[in-house]
């Protein structure tokens, strides 16, 4: 009984890793159809940043939750008016810019920060479940997960601005001809993407080793993630992230971690097959 | 005189060869010693300060008189963690630089690739890193520990200190595998059991679902033979999760590259390793090395095992050709299987003739404070994984990396 919590307690975490790190990425793909290879190098610059701010003296959580959301905003904002708004609707051009700004970011970091390992320590220490031992940080990774993703739905879905941002994505024109200025939109969306990768570089911060090269780590589940949820941000994250963490989680305790990962690959494999659009492409379609 | 055209050919022909002599005779007389490591890339952790090592060893060597009279020289290339350029800058040494020793690569992958090189242009080849044992080559010295001199004295101590039952997390390649084996072996041999294995390969960093089924199977005590980046998130999470409080650990791999500085000292206190070398390491040896290393290079910061390797990998060579009188590759492979002998920062080093491989002090370290704290030595362990399937003095011919069968 114990051991069923303690899966389904880690099942949830599963899930939500896979949440945090895709959010980003969804918001800049789904909104945008822009593939930011940089995602993963996003990430990584905003675990830096809470543990840069963490060994400044600055509190744990204002590090990880505060910081590094607003340095990673920063440093998206400038990527988008210096390289990314001279490419939209190129998606292969995209491409290879933040792959180029990817290694880029990555050798930069290596100068700044050294090419080791660091990290801060967990600032929730951990519980009991009955006879098992688990972290509490994790649940405090659900936590962030949840908050998220009802920040997102929230702001799409009730707010003027996520109105405006969704009719800008859909028919940019029609946006133009209203009045709104669809560059500043674009401009605004990918800027939040940009903070939603340094949330979860930070919210990550504690749990990783961090070197400047832990990007590569995130990329590959994140885009697998994106791709397969479809269109839809918020309902294709939650679908595909749900999918996904639950069936490397389980397949994890059943059996290996390399097992889970195949376990992982491999659904995305059929899912991608049976639904080439992604989930929301067949699913949900109109969600958010 | 009357110059005809025979007499002009000749004596321009002579005029040339005695313009080259001068510079022969200089290339002659200092002894080049090829350094090959990753001092940029991904690598660079181990690459660079064992690149300072080998600086050191040659400015020592030269200050006590070089060689048999000849100063040496240190030819160095950069591999950046980029194993294609290991056999490119192979080639360069031996052929290009026609250097007299080659000391280096990291990564087993590294070693494998230039090794065939290196015997084939009779070049001989220093490899000074801690790896998984069993390469069976007269034409090389691995000067490193191995998983065996490793595990023979950790496991019985950390078991009689803790208890019977294992749990090893192991990274999924031939290092991690092989050193489960030995643990296993070794525990065997104490009386113990391993309940479970678990390999995990090199990106993994989320061990959550891992600490529950530790947790399950409830041992007495974990042995890590974890490798890299992505598993130092192990030791977090494990703490994380307070594990540590709970269930000890010992470990073949953290500490390698400084890692204990990396983790606070809650996330690393306590955690038993075994190594040929710590910095705590209070002996006279070691004193007077960290000073030199201080004094050359202004921090002590980054010295590590592999370094200490390296710099007595060097001496190594460096006693077996002063024994030798000469560099010539057979002369020194020769008088080194003679049984020649050094006393470095670790301790006294001596080679086995049989596998080229070493006989070392291996000492069981404590991570306290983020330092390695020495709790007991072990004198003059045998390289009994690379002994049980290799005899070079039988088999001088054998070029073989054996897969060692437990």
């Amino acid at each position: 009984m114990d051991y069923a919590a303690v899966v389904i307690v880690e099942v949830f975490y599963g899930i939500s890793v896979l949440v945090l790190i895709s959010a980003g990425l969804a918001v800049v793909f789904g909104m945008m159809r822009v593939i930011n290879l940089a995602h993963g190098e996003f990430i990584t610059l905003g675990g830096y940043a809470a543990i840069t701010a963490h060994s400044l003296g600055v509190p744990i959580f204002i590090s990880t939750l505060i910081v590094a959301p607003i340095v990673v905003a920063i440093f998206g904002l400038v990527v988008e008016r210096l390289i990314v708004r001279f490419l939209y609707g190129r998606l292969i051009n995209t491409m290879l810019a933040t792959w180029g700004l990817s290694l880029l970011m990555i050798g930069g970091m290596t100068m700044i920060f050294g090419n080791t390992t660091t990290g801060i320590p967990t600032p929730i220490s951990g519980f009991t479940l009955g006879r098992y031992q688990m972290s509490g940080y994790n649940l405090f990774v659900i936590f962030m997960a949840i908050v998220t993703v009802i920040i997102i739905y929230g702001v799409l879905k009730t707010t003027r601005a996520g109105l405006i941002a969704r009719g800008a994505m859909q028919n940019p024109e029609m946006a133009n001809a209203f009045g709104y200025n669809t560059s500043r939109i674009y401009m605004l969306t990918f800027t939040a993407g940009a903070a939603l990768s340094g949330l979860a570089g930070g919210v990550m911060a504690p749990l990783v080793g961090l070197n400047p090269a832990s990007g590569a780590n995130y990329i590959a589940k994140a885009f697998i993630t994106v791709i397969s949820g479809g269109t839809s941000v918020v309902s294709g994250l939650l679908s595909s992230a749900t999918l996904f963490g639950s069936v490397s989680q389980i397949v994890t305790f059943i059996s290996t971690s390399v097992v889970g990962e195949i376990a992982l690959l491999i659904a995305a494999v059929i899912l991608l097959r049976l639904l080439p659009t992604g989930i929301t492409g067949r699913f949900l379609k109109g969600r958010v | 005189m009357k110059i005809d055209r025979r007499k002009f050919v000749a004596g321009t022909a002579a005029a040339g060869t005695m313009a080259f002599l001068p510079k022969m005779a200089i290339a002659g007389e200092t002894i080049k010693v090829g350094s090959i490591l990753d001092t940029s890339g991904i690598f660079d952790l181990y690459g660079k300060p064992m690149d300072k090592a080998v600086t050191l060893a040659i400015e020592e060597l030269n200050a006590a008189g070089g060689i048999a009279g000849r100063k040496l020289e240190k030819v160095a290339y950069d591999t950046q963690s980029n194993m294609a350029l290991y056999t490119q800058f192979a080639q360069k040494l031996t052929r290009q630089d026609k250097v007299d020793v080659v000391h280096g690569g990291i990564l087993s992958a590294s070693r494998e690739a230039i090794r065939p090189t290196l015997r084939k242009s009779k070049t001989l080849y220093f490899y000074n890193v801690q790896y998984e044992g069993g390469v069976c080559d007269r034409n090389i010295f691995c000067t490193g520990v191995t998983p065996a001199q490793q595990a023979e004295v950790l496991v019985p101590y950390a078991m009689e200190k803790w208890g019977k039952k294992i749990y090893i997390l192991a990274a999924d390649y031939n290092y991690g595998q092989i050193t489960a084996k030995w643990i296993e072996h070794y525990a065997g041999k104490a009386g113990g059991s391993v309940v479970k294995t678990d390999f995990f390969p090199l990106d993994v960093a989320d061990f959550g679902s891992t600490i529950a089924k530790i947790q399950e199977a409830a041992p007495d005590m974990i042995m890590s033979a974890l490798v890299g980046g992505a598993h130092l998130s192990f030791y977090r999470q494990w703490a994380a999760a307070g594990m540590n409080k709970k269930i000890p650990m010992a470990s073949t791999t953290l500490g390698a590259g400084n890692e204990q500085v990396v983790l606070t000292k809650e996330e690393g206190d306590g955690i038993l390793l075994a190594y040929s070398f710590s910095k705590e390491l209070d002996r006279p040896e070691n004193k007077v090395f960290l000073d030199k290393w201080q004094k050359r290079f202004g921090s002590t910061d980054d010295i590590h095992e592999l370094a200490v390797a390296t710099y007595q990998g060097m001496h190594l060579w460096g006693a077996g050709a002063n024994k030798a009188g000469s560099v010539e590759r057979d002369k020194v492979v020769e008088a080194l299987e003679s049984g020649v002998s050094i006393i470095g920062p670790s301790g006294k080093i001596t080679v086995d003739p049989k596998t080229h491989h070493v006989v070392t002090d291996v000492h069981i370290v404590e991570v306290g404070d983020q330092k390695m704290n020495v709790v007991k030595s072990y004198d003059q362990r045998q390289p009994v994984d690379t002994q049980a399937v290799c005899d070079l003095s039988a088999n001088p011919g054998d070029t073989t990396q054996y897969e060692i069968k437990i």
